[in-house]
C-alpha cells in the first residue's frame, strides 16, 4: 500500500510528528516542574501560591490540548473545538457556581461553633 | 510469537474495488473520533462535578487530618512524571502506527501499559497507607471528596490499561488494519485526556491542598 492511498484513506486522522510530541513533552515537563519545585522548596505559600499553581495548570492544559490532543479549529470541521469550548463553559459554570453558592451560604450561616454556650 | 510477528509485518489488505456509485458524502465518513471526543467532554463534566465537590468540601476536616498532614508530595511528583511519560510513549506509539511500524508501536504501547500500571501501583499504595493511618474516605468530607475524585481518575486509568492490553492483542492478531487504528486513536484521546485531568488533580488537590 503506497503512502498516497494511506494518507487518502486516513484523511480524518490527525497526523502528529515526533517533534510535536517532544515539544509538548518539554513544555509540559517545565510547567509541571515549576509548581512542584515552588511548593516543595517552600518558595511561595498561601493564596499567592494557589493562584500561581492554578494559572500554570491552565497553561499546561492548553499545551496538552494542542500538542497531545492535536486540538485546532480544523479537526472534524471545527466541531471538536466547539464541543471543547462548550464543555469549558459548562465546567466553568459548575466550578465557579458551586464555589460561589457554597461560599455565600457559609458566609450567611449563623456561626454555630463560634457561639458561646448560653447560660 | 513468530507467527504473530509475520501477521504484524504484512500490510493490511486494500479493500478498494471498483465503485459504481457516488463516493462523496455530506458528512465525515468516520464519525467515531468526533463521537468519542464528545464522550470525553461528557466525562470531563463528571470530573468537573467531582472537582467542584472537592472545592466545596476540601477544607472540612471534621477534626481529622488536613491535606498538609497526609499528602506526600514526592510520591505525587513521581506519579505525575510517570503519567506524563506514559503520555509521550503513547504519542510515539501513534507516530509508529501512522508510519505502519507495528513492532515499534507494540513496544511503545507496552511501555505505556507498564507506566500506567506503575502509576496505579503507587496510587493504590498511597490509598492503603492513608486508610491504614485511619485517614480513610469515611473520616471527613475532605477525605470523602478526595478519595472519590482521585479514585475516579484511577479507575479511568485502570480501564485505560485494560483497553490498552485488549488493543495490543488486536494488533498482534489483525495487524494495523483501519479498525484497529481507529480504536488506537480513540484510546490515544482517552489516555491524553486522563493526563489533562491529572493536571487538575495534582494542582488543585495536592499542591493547593498542602497550602
Amino acid at each position: 500500500m503506497s503512502a498516497k492511498t494511506l494518507s487518502a484513506h486516513n484523511s480524518n486522522e490527525p497526523t502528529a510528528t515526533r517533534r510535536e510530541y517532544f515539544t509538548g513533552f518539554a513544555l509540559a515537563a517545565i510547567l509541571t516542574a515549576i509548581p512542584f519545585s515552588l511548593v516543595m522548596c517552600h518558595v511561595i505559600s498561601g493564596g499567592a501560591a494557589a493562584t500561581v499553581i492554578l494559572a500554570l495548570a491552565a497553561v499546561q492544559v492548553v499545551v496538552h490540548m494542542i500538542y497531545f490532543l492535536h486540538m485546532n479549529s480544523r479537526v472534524e470541521g471545527g466541531w471538536s473545538l466547539m464541543a471543547l469550548l462548550f464543555t469549558a463553559l459548562m465546567v466553568g459554570i459548575v466550578l465557579v457556581g458551586s464555589l460561589w453558592v457554597m461560599h455565600n451560604m457559609e458566609v450567611n450561616m449563623a456561626p454555630m461553633p463560634a457561639m458561646p454556650a448560653s447560660p | 510469537m513468530t507467527a504473530a510477528t509475520t501477521t504484524l509485518s504484512g500490510p493490511p489488505a486494500s479493500r478498494k474495488g471498483p465503485s459504481f456509485y457516488l463516493t462523496r458524502e455530506h458528512h465525515p465518513e468516520d464519525g467515531t473520533l468526533l463521537g468519542f471526543w464528545i464522550y470525553l467532554m461528557s466525562d470531563c463534566l463528571i470530573f468537573a462535578c467531582l472537582f467542584a465537590c472537592y472545592g466545596v468540601l476540601g477544607r472540612n476536616y471534621a477534626g481529622g487530618p488536613t491535606g498538609a498532614e497526609i499528602f506526600e508530595l514526592p510520591t505525587v511528583a513521581t506519579n505525575t512524571a510517570i503519567l506524563l511519560l506514559s503520555s509521550i510513549t503513547y504519542g510515539l506509539a501513534m507516530v509508529d502506527v501512522h508510519e505502519e511500524r507495528a513492532r515499534g508501536a507494540m513496544a511503545w504501547l507496552a511501555a505505556t501499559g507498564l507506566l500506567g500500571c506503575a502509576f496505579l501501583g503507587l496510587e493504590l499504595k498511597e490509598f492503603f497507607h492513608l486508610v491504614g493511618e485511619g485517614a480513610g474516605p469515611t473520616h471527613s468530607a475532605f477525605l470523602s471528596s478526595f478519595f472519590t475524585l482521585v479514585a475516579t481518575h484511577g479507575l479511568h486509568v485502570t480501564f485505560g490499561v485494560i483497553w490498552l492490553v485488549t488493543l495490543m492483542i488486536q494488533v498482534v492478531r489483525n495487524g494495523l488494519d483501519p479498525v484497529v487504528r481507529r480504536r488506537l486513536m480513540c484510546l490515544s484521546m482517552f489516555w491524553h485526556f486522563l493526563d489533562v485531568v491529572w493536571i487538575g488533580v495534582f494542582s488543585f488537590v495536592y499542591l493547593v491542598g498542602v497550602q
